[in-house]
């Protein structure tokens, strides 16, 4: 087994049995269960007293049978039971509480229907609101039938506009490929927001554990620090793989299980339905080297430091990157076309959000997809070659530090002299 | 196996921390460094193991650099000990032991005649920051030794030690040495480097200012060391030609002289003094040619 497989397999075990990672996945995973099952949890806390009881004083008559047949349409949880006393002995039944509510409808000037809720306590508007609703639809049916109108008319004026949307140019996304792609594209930049964060602080706080415990120079004495550095970075991206892929093992099930509840609503809305497979690519691709890019600058920041209680300081020039990085990409979900996203998905360290943004927004000839993932690889390259020459300076240098002005002392620490 | 550093120089921004240093260390041989606090002798192993580029010069073991393929066959125990603290010491010597080349199940077994060597097998499955820091160094010398390496470079190795400890791990380290390996150790403790050592090189300001074996060294010094215990005034022998110092004792004095024949002058002048108790010529230790030598260069 070559240095590196022994590195790396040593950080990822370490960190899987750590306690802080068994107990945020379980977390994570409980969360996971727990939104799926939403719908029956809030049921199983809302629903302990069954339908509720409401008793209808009609003074007319004549608006007791259409508002049952109405209410039986639709509401099952508002029972309505008429009354064949005065409102005064209603209210009375209300307070005693044989029934949860009281509606009294009369008939007004106008030959229509108007009416007052009693209840006891009135601060659940879920039932005033459905009644209102229904009686509402009641006096619009009695008002226009008064007027002489039809049925018909009525369904002509309330019916929605038709209003859509095409783009002309033919390539472009259709607004229902549009919808489809700001899930995918929402969900990747999500994801790989949350994974520098939290990788790239594990990857830091394990480059300063070694360092701080200085058994560092025993390592960097038996393996090359540069293996030792992306050997860490590989492990702890198994690490992250081990978690996501938990979770999305654990989705999975969850989302076979119950695909009659959530097929529709769910897909729809995120756009898993029959999204193109080269933006999945893209966002694997992306997703790699933004991590890569990431990781190599934290685990060169977590090798400057000299104590634990530094790495926050020095990793937080990183975190405001991905932060802005991120709400760039949150604009340009709205304006994927403003040539200020356009520039920015150039810039390396906003790339793999931004240029995968307007990959998955917008039609992008292959070749500035191309430059900036070339753009990208380099700057990899590049922060590799810098990252591995500050990391065997810095892993040997110790005392205060916490300032950027230790890149250079680094460097020069590792840099032969003539 | 000759370890070879040949006219090494380390610069480091403005000072220079090894100045043109040049050693030749056979194999089987325990090899003395020596030198105060910021001497250079860190930045030399450093060198040795390859963590520090080499500014001039160039160093070569068997006639080959070292680098990372050769890890198996070197030992390191840095004077910054570390070890992972939340580790067992089974744990830590197998993922160690493991970048030094070796097989799991030859660490466990190497591991157990250690501990049980160093008569503390019962820390196997301890973590490592429940042991106590002379019980961490026991642990950090086992991580040097125990892929048996062919060059063990120890930096301070009984520092922090308790008297019984250090006996322990001196005899670890002979047996080491007549078992092939070439140790290169440093310390400022002289008489740990006295009795180990049969080279040495005494470092200052990266610069060596004396280096030899210990038989030669102290030959080249000339100067000895006379004891006189007696009831009599040896004041006058401060003045007396070929002392070169002086220090009044309880029962007599003790005095430097050029060289050995000044204490037969000194033999000759004493007589009928006065009672005469002891009269010793010694060898000097190594603790005075240090200071000398490196005292020397302070003034």
């Amino acid at each position: 087994m070559s240095k590196f497989w022994i590195i790396l397999s040593h950080t990822y075990l370490t960190r899987v049995k750590t306690k802080s990672f068994l107990i945020s996945t379980a977390i994570t995973l409980l969360l996971i269960i727990g939104l799926a099952n939403f719908q029956s949890i809030i049921g199983m806390f809302s629903d302990e007293s069954g339908t509720e009881k409401v008793v209808v004083v009609d003074e007319s008559g004549t608006y007791m049978e259409p508002l049952q047949e109405s209410f039986a349409a639709i509401d099952e949880d508002i029972e309505l039971i008429p009354f064949d006393g005065t409102v005064d002995e209603a209210q009375t039944a209300v307070q005693n509480e044989e029934y949860n509510a009281l509606v009294a409808i009369s008939t007004n000037a106008d030959q229509l229907p108007e009416a007052t809720y009693y209840a006891n306590n009135i601060a659940d508007s879920g039932n005033q609101m459905a009644i209102e609703q229904h009686l509402q639809q009641l006096k619009v049916v009695i008002a226009t039938q008064q007027s002489g109108i039809d049925q018909a008319t009525i369904a002509d004026i309330y019916a929605p506009m038709s209003f859509e949307t095409v783009a002309l140019d033919e390539s472009a996304k259709t607004q229902e490929e549009l919808s489809q792609a700001r899930g995918i594209v929402y969900i990747m930049l999500f994801v790989l927001y949350m994974a520098v964060i939290i990788y790239g602080q594990m990857i830091a706080t394990d480059v300063a554990t070694e360092k701080s415990s200085r058994v560092m120079e025993i390592l960097i004495s038996s393996a090359s620090p540069v293996t030792h550095m992306f050997a860490k970075i590989a492990g702890v991206a198994l690490v992250g793989l081990t978690q996501v892929g938990l979770v999305i093992a654990v989705a999975y099930g969850l989302i076979v299980s119950k695909q009659d509840e959530m097929t529709g609503e769910f897909f729809s809305s995120f756009g898993f339905e029959n999204t193109s497979p080269t933006i999945f690519i893209y966002a694997i691709v992306f997703f790699i080297l933004g991590y890569l890019l990431y990781a190599t600058l934290a685990a060169m920041l977590g090798s400057l430091v000299s104590r634990i209680e530094d790495v926050n300081q020095l990793l937080t020039p990183m975190i405001m990157l991905i932060m802005v990085a991120f709400f760039i990409a949150m604009f340009g979900l709205g304006t994927p076309d403003a040539t200020f996203i356009q520039i920015t998905s150039f810039i390396p360290f906003f790339t793999p959000m931004i240029m995968f943004l307007r990959v998955g927004m917008l039609d992008i000839p292959v070749w500035e997809v191309a430059l900036s993932i070339g753009i990208l690889i380099g700057t990899i390259a590049v922060l590799a070659y810098i990252g591995a020459k500050v990391y065997s300076g810095g892993v040997l240098m110790y005392g205060r530090s916490g300032s950027l002005k230790d890149f250079k002392k680094a460097i020069r620490l590792s840099k032969k002299e003539k | 196996m000759t370890l070879l550093i040949k006219e090494v120089t380390k610069r480091f921004e403005g000072h220079t921390a090894v100045d043109r240093l040049s050693l030749e260390i056979p194999e089987k041989q325990m090899f003395g460094f020596l030198g105060g606090n910021g001497a250079g002798k860190t930045t030399t192993f450093r060198m040795i193991l390859g963590l520090l580029d080499i500014t001039e010069g160039e160093i070569s073991w068997n006639g080959e650099s070292i680098n990372y393929d050769k890890s198996h066959l070197i030992g390191y125990l840095p004077e910054e000990r570390g070890l992972y603290p939340k580790l067992t010491v089974k744990n830590q010597l197998i993922y160690l032991g493991k970048l030094r080349g070796m097989k799991k199940q030859d660490v466990v077994e190497e591991l157990e005649y250690w501990l049980e060597r160093f008569n503390v097998p019962e820390y196997m499955n301890k973590q490592v920051d429940e042991l106590s820091k002379g019980n961490q160094q026991k642990i950090q010398f086992i991580t040097a030794v125990i892929h048996k390496p062919k060059l063990l470079i120890l930096d301070e190795p009984f520092s922090g030690l308790d008297p019984i400890n250090v006996e322990m791990l001196k005899e670890a380290v002979i047996d080491l040495k007549e078992q092939g390996t070439s140790i290169v150790f440093s310390s400022h403790r002289m008489e740990h480097v006295e009795e180990l050592c049969e080279h040495l090189c005494i470092l200052h300001k990266g610069t060596p200012v004396v280096q030899g074996s210990l038989k030669d060294i102290k030959q080249t010094f000339g100067k000895k060391n006379l004891v006189i215990h007696g009831d009599l005034s040896f004041d006058f022998l401060e003045k007396f030609p070929g002392v070169l110092r002086y220090k009044k004792l309880a029962q007599g004095c003790e005095l430097q002289i050029a060289q050995e024949e000044i204490s037969q002058e000194i033999f000759q002048a004493l007589q009928g003094q006065g009672f005469i108790r002891k009269f010793d010529l010694e060898e000097p230790s190594l603790n005075d040619i240090f200071i000398e030598k490196v005292g020397a260069s302070y003034e």
